[in-house]
């Protein structure tokens, strides 16, 4: 059986024409994803975690490598992925439900069937009763639920979350993690998570990717051996703890070769 | 003791006041200033000034020829407007040119501007000439247009539509280049074609910008019927400030004046509501 999700040897060179230079970005990105798996991605910034998805989703042509879906090479956008992204992103001038109904007018689906799912999804994220609210009457976290619902609509079998909590408070965080948990089980998905909080990736994952700094590149995958479901107090237990010391140790090296080498670069009077 | 104690009652005159601070004093103030020219032209400071400053005093008072007065100017608009009829047809002859200037300004513009905004290549083509368009005075281009296109409505058409033209092109190119890249990206994962790219990123979120444009082209508009008529047309509001300021017509001079700073602020306040209308999705500030 063919994984949900495969990324082959993905490799991504950036051209900076302000310093003429070539950027790897990527370096040779393997991973692959069973179907219904939560597998996060954490990593020091600018590791290019953000970069990989964007090429998962196809808004980002890798220079090398491939993308498999059910063993199909994807190249482009397509509706077995949905993005989550990172600042909700929402139409400003669309209701919430007209913003859940963009990906779906994309798709041409009929709009009283689109109506449908559309109030199924916003249910699901518990924003009833919000239908016809404009973004900027919403907080932060419901802008993310509608963000979620945007991409759970268009039944992906594949979601991609860009750092989708970074920027709630802690916690609204908090709740919304054990949130999409919870719709994470309802809606049974494969999830994608990129996140810089170790935490975050450990209550939600069934494994964690830590990535390492450019060009980025799998560095270990670490399981979670957490039974689900998971109640936020596990956040404070020896187990979680222990998992976290490791990922940190590992991603500790990253940022610490990163800011020598920030340093040797403002030192080196040709970069 | 009742609960409002800690703070005094004001005066109803005074809570009135605060109410309608900005309107009042708005409104002070033009009166102040029609009082002002009305006792210019009547001689009121003159005669207020005189013990102080004997017969020199005589110079705060002018002719009417030379400054006229509010109340010869209502006098003037009402037999221009409901005795005599005349300026109907000067306002239809301005409004048809105006019409069709604002018109084809923003056919050109809005379009041409989208276009520069969405193609690259096309924008550094016509960047270079739009910029040297921009800086000159567009009004310095009618001795040219009378040589290629006459006297005619087509001169007065063509300088309003160059006037207006520029902050809806400017404006629309702005709406398209700034764009939130992050909506693009959201378009772009749902596989959005081009056009529904366009049609449900770029034209909402570039509208309050061609509105914008829009109303700095109306006022410019206005600058060009005047101008443009001015020059040479024989009739049209323009003309007829003109016609009328060289036969010392000082009146009717302003009624022309007063007339085109109405319809300018309505048009600009009807731009403005649309504006409001189209924003409700925008917190209110």
């Amino acid at each position: 059986m063919h994984p949900k999700l495969e990324a082959q040897d993905i490799g991504l060179e950036y051209f900076q024409p302000r310093t003429n230079t070539r950027l790897m970005a990527l370096g040779g990105v393997n991973l692959k994803i069973m179907d219904g798996e939560f597998v996060s991605i954490v990593g020091p910034s600018g590791c290019g975690k953000t970069t990989f998805l964007s090429v998962v989703d196809g808004l980002i042509a890798a220079t090398s490598g491939r993308i498999l879906v059910d063993g199909k090479e994807v190249t482009k956008p397509g509706p077995d992925r949905a993005v989550v992204f990172q600042d909700a992103s929402l139409l400003p001038w669309r209701t919430v439900l007209r913003n859940v109904l963009y990906g779906l007018e994309c798709l041409g689906v009929k709009t009283r069937e689109a109506k449908e799912r559309a109030a199924h999804f916003i249910e699901m994220v518990g924003l009833s009763g919000f239908e016809h609210h404009y973004p900027y009457e919403l907080s932060g976290g419901m802008q993310q639920r509608v963000n979620l619902a945007r991409a759970l609509v268009m039944d992906p079998k594949i979601l991609l979350m860009d750092e989708p909590f970074a920027s709630l408070d802690a916690q609204t965080r908090e709740v919304m993690q054990e949130e999409l948990l919870r719709i994470w089980v309802q809606a049974n998905k494969t999830v994608l998570f990129v996140t810089h909080q170790i935490d975050e990736a450990i209550y939600l994952s069934d494994r964690i990717v830590v990535f390492s700094g450019r060009p980025g590149h799998v560095k270990e995958i670490i399981p979670v051996a957490i039974e689900r479901p998971r109640r936020l107090a596990v956040k404070r237990e020896t187990r979680f703890h222990q998992i976290e010391d490791r990922i940190w140790s590992l991603i500790e090296e990253d940022v610490r070769a990163d800011r020598n080498q920030r340093a040797v670069d403002r030192s080196d009077p040709n970069s | 003791m009742p609960a409002t104690a800690g703070q005094p009652q004001m005066p109803a005159m005074l809570r009135f006041y605060f109410a309608h601070e900005r309107a009042i004093l708005g409104g002070l103030m033009v009166v102040l200033f029609l009082i002002a020219w009305e006792g210019l032209e009547r001689g009121w400071w003159a005669r207020l000034l005189h013990p102080l400053l004997g017969a020199s005093a005589e110079r705060w008072q002018l002719k009417p020829i030379f400054i006229s007065s509010p109340t010869l100017v209502a006098q003037a608009a009402f037999r221009m407007f409901f005795v005599t009829g005349e300026i109907w047809r000067d306002l239809a002859w301005s409004g048809i040119g105006y019409v069709l200037g604002l018109a084809l300004a923003i056919v050109v513009g809005i379009p041409l501007g989208l276009a520069a905004g969405w193609y690259r290549r096309f924008s550094y083509a016509v960047e270079p000439l739009l910029a040297a368009l921009n800086a000159t005075p567009q009004v310095a281009f009618l001795p040219l247009l009378v040589i290629w296109v006459g006297t005619g409505i087509g001169t007065r058409v063509l300088i309003i539509f160059l006037l207006a033209v520029l902050p809806l092109a400017i404006n629309a190119h702005a709406a398209v280049r700034t764009t939130d890249p992050r909506l693009i990206r959201v378009a772009a994962s749902f596989s959005a074609s081009d056009w529904r790219l366009f049609r449900t990123i770029i034209l909402p979120s570039a509208i309050p910008f061609l509105l914008a444009g829009l109303r700095l082209a109306v006022g410019r508009g206005m600058i060009g019927v005047v101008v443009g008529e001015i020059y040479g047309s024989a009739a049209g509001i323009g003309a007829m400030i003109s016609q009328a300021g060289s036969r010392f017509q000082t009146d009717k001079v302003f009624v022309g004046v007063l007339t085109i700073v109405a319809i300018g602020v309505t048009l600009v306040e009807i731009v403005r509501r649309i504006e409001r209308s189209v924003d409700v999705w925008r917190p209110p500030s």
